[in-house]
């Protein structure tokens, strides 16, 4: 018995080392979790300031506080940081965080890499924001950067852009071989893939995803440094390229890469909502394939980001019908969750509130996506607020609030305190309000007819767009308040137990809280009954 | 041990993935061009025609073409289709002109690109002579008539009764003298 | 807990059920309500696509909305009903085959209805054969080019259209008037009632030229040319915009369409082709230094002054200052062919393409002599057409 060497005793001889250099040199999963939520942080905050200088200067009409040409600057570095430096970060962190922990493993599979794939992002991103200060700017043709706007007539920090995306996309690549080679290699002995949490399962599939395609956005961008600096022309017509090809690479990326934002939020509500209503979650064999569909299907949909731009009408019928079909597995997940709820007996803590907000909410931009995706009527849509509307309803109270709900559900078992229950509501309120007021007018002024990037707008735009901006600086201000309860709950509050959550599942649960620095040094004995 | 040999076989795998993707990226571009010449799905005609079989003519089947042209952004030449349409009968040759004249102050050299609308007409349209098979140089001050000749295949659909060719001219002076263009 | 317990017996619940009811009836009709504030719905349009397009529109919208209440009123119930506090207990069940089919095949039946009505309007969409005239749109950053597809390439009507807000509205220094950002200088303008072919391109980076009121959206692809049509039913000014960014002034270039009735139209083209030849016959006669001056001052107000700006000064390094520098005060054959050929490798265009050579003779001597620039030259129209067309 002496023989086995306790998860507490570790603590004391291989602890974490003291100073900076730790957080330099760790290979531990924990605190690259810790790092990758921290940046994700700092840069929700970066890109929600460009997101409130957007809505700022679209208070009213007119031009008070920037001119066009930042304004532009504005869009795009809000939407690339948004996009690469705070959502796919963040669930990257709570890749690291808890997939080890929830398949039994001691450590990610690639521990040296797993460092290396964080430190690159600093620097990309350092890199990304510097051309703010540069001559002609930074980036300003639209997170999308369509050619030739983004090869011809780009401002010299294109360049820079370029170098960024190969770095972050670098990142990407070596985080999900890691999630992969771990969560096919590592798993505790009897843990079949089918008994794994669907956390698990659907970080699982969106590694794949990544792996898939981030090559083919690093491709794009290779293509577009070639045309911009040594004179090929994949993207110039004049030199027998086609500027439509860009879009359809950058698209065969662009839609995976919108699951790969989701996915992993479906699989932080299928913990939550188990736990807080103390039911099983329903149809887990169901939930498994539906997310395999989604990925499957998300690889032949990408150019419903297109129909404006002349395809022949066989293309634009193929896609419709292609993108309608997404919706069948979705509304199955959708479905599953409720009945998760149905006849359960809930209490509602914030990770709970945040999990049933994605749930209505998310549900409200899936139905917006559905009407994108009827070509006739997107003919109306395409590139008006109606899309700003719906893809920030799929990724502020999808994914944002499903980070939100994660990190308040297992705060307390990474710190070993309960954060403060009063003040997590109060955040919750707060942005649930915030987010709606900012983005559900826009579904209106999107079918009025206003166009998105634009700086200005005619007046009969005017209300909706003064509502909009107050929601947006009710929401980031309340992002503050997050900020305050997370740093809160680290120094101090209720300790925890190792449980935390009455009714909660999964090995994470049976380790100490906080969480040892080495967990599962020696994989655990599972349960009796299986994980689904 | 075998745990590591299994983890370095899933590595190599999935790194082989990643090559894969990005050679399949930029094996887009010519499947998209070959996609796009099969189909016509672009609206951009393909190269030199050579008639391979007779061609059945319906004599009294009429289409019009309009011809368009333009310039590219800073291209300043005067460029303008010597008609604006022609009646043609599907499967007869027919010779039309464009003329150029190239007003600035230094020899440039223009690359003609061709579009049809609607796009599914442009695997109908084929040019047996076309001054946009090969770049365009002109002295400054020089002009030319450039000719077109072609022939609409008699298989074009009977939906389209118009089809318009529209030519932009490109400045390819820089690009032929790094002789890097296509 | 067997008190409330009892609140919720039969009767509350079918209370319960009989206001969800009364709500999802109240919203569905409230639905056709909303259907004509034009501050939160999409428009009717004038043409029958568009009309087809709204009603798709409210099919598939009331779907979802349908939807909506369903699954988020069984949400809202359980959230009420389901709960710890008020003693209930988990159920036991977690998978369902029966119901895993049903709410995977009954969707894939409702998705059916919405893609057959769909198919129909994009078929229609798509068939743009049997036009009565040819328009060609080309986007410019940033305005947009109307031609008017004519036999007589010469005689042409084409023109540009660019925004006739003025810069002291958008910055705020004059009050915003009506169709603010929402009007041009030259509309484009059509018969109602006929089927009008519109031919899309562009000269530089990708626009997307958007009429709602048509319900036509089609990008304009630098090197390519769409087609689309439309059949204007009524007479009426119908604005758009530009749906593709394509730079700084991306906001800054709508689209003002104005359909009349034939013989209006008629009258109109008539009018433009004689100012056409009209233009074209000024060529030939020699202007004033004032009529330079005056002419000067509107052209570089609608197309050099959102680069360059009112006071010359321009946003440099992109956009030069014309003040007291450069070829502004520099050799006049420099000058007139700067704005004749515009500058490769720079956003200065050629504007022979969109001026003709009395407006470039204008814009030139005015530059020349402006903000205290003064350098007392001028040039007449015919010798900038000498130049454009190469004759001496």
């Amino acid at each position: 018995m002496s023989a086995v060497i306790e998860n507490h005793h570790d603590d004391h001889h291989h602890g974490p080392d003291k100073g900076l250099m730790r957080w330099v040199l760790t290979t531990n999963h924990k605190d690259i979790g810790t790092l990758y939520l921290w940046f994700s942080f700092a840069m929700f905050l970066v890109g929600g300031c460009m997101a409130l200088v957007i809505r700022a200067e679209l208070f009213q009409p007119g031009l008070q506080l920037v001119v066009p040409e930042f304004f532009n600057q504005m869009t795009t570095m809000h939407g690339l940081i948004m996009v690469f430096g705070a959502v796919m970060p963040a669930f990257v962190g709570l890749a690291n965080w808890l997939v080890p922990m929830m398949i039994g493993a001691p450590d990610m599979a690639l521990p040296r890499m797993n460092n290396y794939s964080f430190w690159i992002l600093p620097f990309a991103f350092g890199m990304l924001l510097s051309t703010l200060f540069m001559e002609g700017g930074a980036p300003n043709f639209g997170w999308t950067f369509y050619a030739p706007l983004s090869t011809e007539y780009a401002p010299p920090s294109v360049t820079f852009f370029i170098f960024a995306v190969h770095l972050m996309g670098i990142s990407s690549i070596m985080g999900s071989i890691n999630v992969v080679v771990t969560i096919l290699n590592l798993r505790a002995p009897g843990m079949r893939l089918m008994d794994m949490p669907l956390f698990v399962w659907t970080w699982l599939i969106t590694a794949y995803l990544l792996i898939a395609v981030m090559p083919v956005l690093a491709g794009v961008v290779t293509m577009m440094l070639m045309d911009i600096h040594f004179g090929t022309a994949f993207f110039n017509a004049g030199g027998g390229g086609d500027p439509v090809l860009f879009q359809h690479v950058f698209w065969f990326f662009g839609h995976p890469e919108v699951y790969i934002m989701i996915l992993p939020a479906f699989g932080v509500v299928s913990a939550i909502i188990p736990t807080f209503a103390r039911k099983k979650l329903f149809g887990y064999d169901s939930m498994v394939y539906a997310t395999a569909s989604i990925a499957f299907l998300s690889f032949i949909v990408w150019a419903h980001h297109m129909f404006t731009v002349g395809m022949p009408i066989a293309g634009e019928l193929y896609f419709m019908y292609a993108t309608m079909l997404i919706a069948v597995p979705t509304g199955v997940k959708v479905f599953n969750w409720v009945a998760t709820m149905w006849q359960g007996s809930m209490t509602f803590e914030t990770p709970m509130l945040f999990a049933i907000a994605f749930v209505i909410l998310f549900t409200i931009g899936g139905l917006s996506g559905l009407m994108l995706a009827i070509v006739p009527a997107d003919f109306q849509y395409h590139d008006t607020y109606f899309v700003v509307a719906h893809f920030h309803y799929v990724l502020v109270p999808g994914s944002i609030f499903s980070i939100m709900a994660a990190a308040y559900y297992w705060l307390p078992k990474w710190t070993g305190n309960m954060y403060d229950e009063t003040l997590g509501k109060t955040h919750f309120w707060l942005s649930f309000v915030g987010v709606n007021v900012t983005f559900f007018p826009q579904h209106f002024i999107g079918l009025a007819g206003m166009p998105r990037r634009y700086p200005d707008y005619a007046l009969q735009f005017a209300d909706w767009n003064m509502v909009s901006s107050m929601g947006a600086f009710l929401f980031g201000f309340s992002q503050l308040l997050f900020l305050f309860i997370v740093i809160k709950c680290i120094r101090g509050g209720k300790q925890a137990t190792d449980e935390v959550w009455d009714g909660a599942e999964g090995l994470e649960w049976t380790v100490a809280s906080p969480a040892p620095y080495h967990t599962f040094s020696t994989p655990p004995a599972l349960p009796e009954r299986s994980m689904a | 041990m075998t745990d590591q040999s299994a983890q370095n076989k899933t590595t190599l795998k999935l790194i082989s993935v990643v090559f894969g993707m990005f050679v399949f990226g930029f094996a887009l571009v010519p499947l998209y061009d070959i996609y796009c010449q099969v189909t016509g799905a672009n609206g951009k005609t393909g190269g030199a025609y050579v008639a391979s079989e007779t061609l059945e003519i319906d004599e009294d089947r009429l289409v019009t073409v309009q011809f368009l042209a333009n310039n590219n952004a800073n291209m300043p030449w005067e460029f303008r289709p010597s008609v604006r349409t022609l009646k043609v009968v599907p499967g007869k040759i027919y010779d039309t002109t464009f003329y150029a004249s190239n007003i600035a102050r230094a020899t440039m050299t223009a690359q003609a690109i061709p579009s049809v609308a609607p796009f599914h007409a442009a695997e109908y349209f084929h040019k047996t002579e076309c001054f946009c098979f090969e770049k365009q140089q002109l002295a400054a001050g020089e002009q030319i008539d450039m000719p077109l000749r072609f022939i609409i295949d008699p298989h074009l659909p009977a939906t389209v009764q118009t089809l318009t060719l529209s030519y932009t001219l490109f400045d390819v002076t820089e690009l032929a003298a790094s002789g890097a263009a296509e | 807990m067997t008190e409330k317990q009892s609140k919720l017996g039969a009767n509350g619940q079918i209370r319960r059920i009989m206001r969800w009811l009364i709500a999802a009836t109240a919203l569905a009709s409230s639905i056709q309500a909303f259907a004509d504030w034009s501050a939160l719905n999409m428009t009717k349009g004038v043409t029958e696509i568009s009309r087809q397009v709204y009603d798709l529109h409210m099919l598939i919208f009331t779907i979802c909305v349908v939807i909506g209440v369903v699954v988020f009123g069984v949400m809202i119930w359980s959230m009420l009903v389901h709960r710890k506090s008020l003693g209930a207990e988990p159920a036991s069940f977690s998978h369902s085959t029966k119901l895993e089919y049903a709410w995977t095949i009954i969707p894939i039946f409702i998705l059916v209805g919405m893609a057959v009505p769909a198919t129909s309007t994009l078929r229609d969409m798509y068939d743009a054969s049997g036009a009565d005239m040819d328009i060609e749109v080309r986007g410019y950053q940033w305005k947009w080019q109307y031609t008017y597809l004519s036999d007589d390439p010469a005689q042409e009507v084409k023109f540009m259209s660019s925004l006739l807000t003025p810069a002291d509205e958008y910055y705020n220094r004059t009050p915003k008037r009506e169709h603010y950002l929402a009007d041009v200088d030259n509309p484009l303008v059509i018969p109602i009632n006929k089927r009008v072919r519109f031919l899309i391109t562009s000269n530089d980076v990708i626009h997307s030229w958007w009429v709602p009121d048509f319900a036509v959206k089609k990008d304009a692809i630098p090197g390519f040319v769409h087609e689309s049509w439309a059949v204007v039913e009524e007479p009426g000014i119908y604005r758009g915009k530009c749906t593709e960014l394509c730079g700084k002034d991306h906001g800054f270039m709508p689209i003002v369409v104005k359909a009349v009735e034939q013989d209006e139209y008629d009258a109109w083209l008539a009018m433009k082709q004689q100012e056409a030849l009209e233009v074209y016959e000024t060529v030939g006669k020699t202007w004033t230094m004032a009529e330079l001056m005056e002419t000067g001052e509107q052209v570089y107000a609608q197309h050099c002054q959102t680069c360059h700006q009112a006071n010359g000064e321009g946003i440099p390094p992109a956009f030069p200052s014309l003040v007291g520098q450069g070829l502004a005060i520099g050799p006049m054959d420099a000058h007139v062919d700067i704005v004749v050929n515009g500058k490769a490798g720079s956003a200065m265009q050629a504007f022979a393409a969109q001026l003709n050579p009395a407006e470039i003779a204008a814009v030139v001597t005015y530059e020349r002599n402006a903000w205290g620039n003064d350098v007392g030259d001028m040039v007449q129209p015919r010798d900038v057409n000498a130049l454009i067309t190469g004759e001496e």
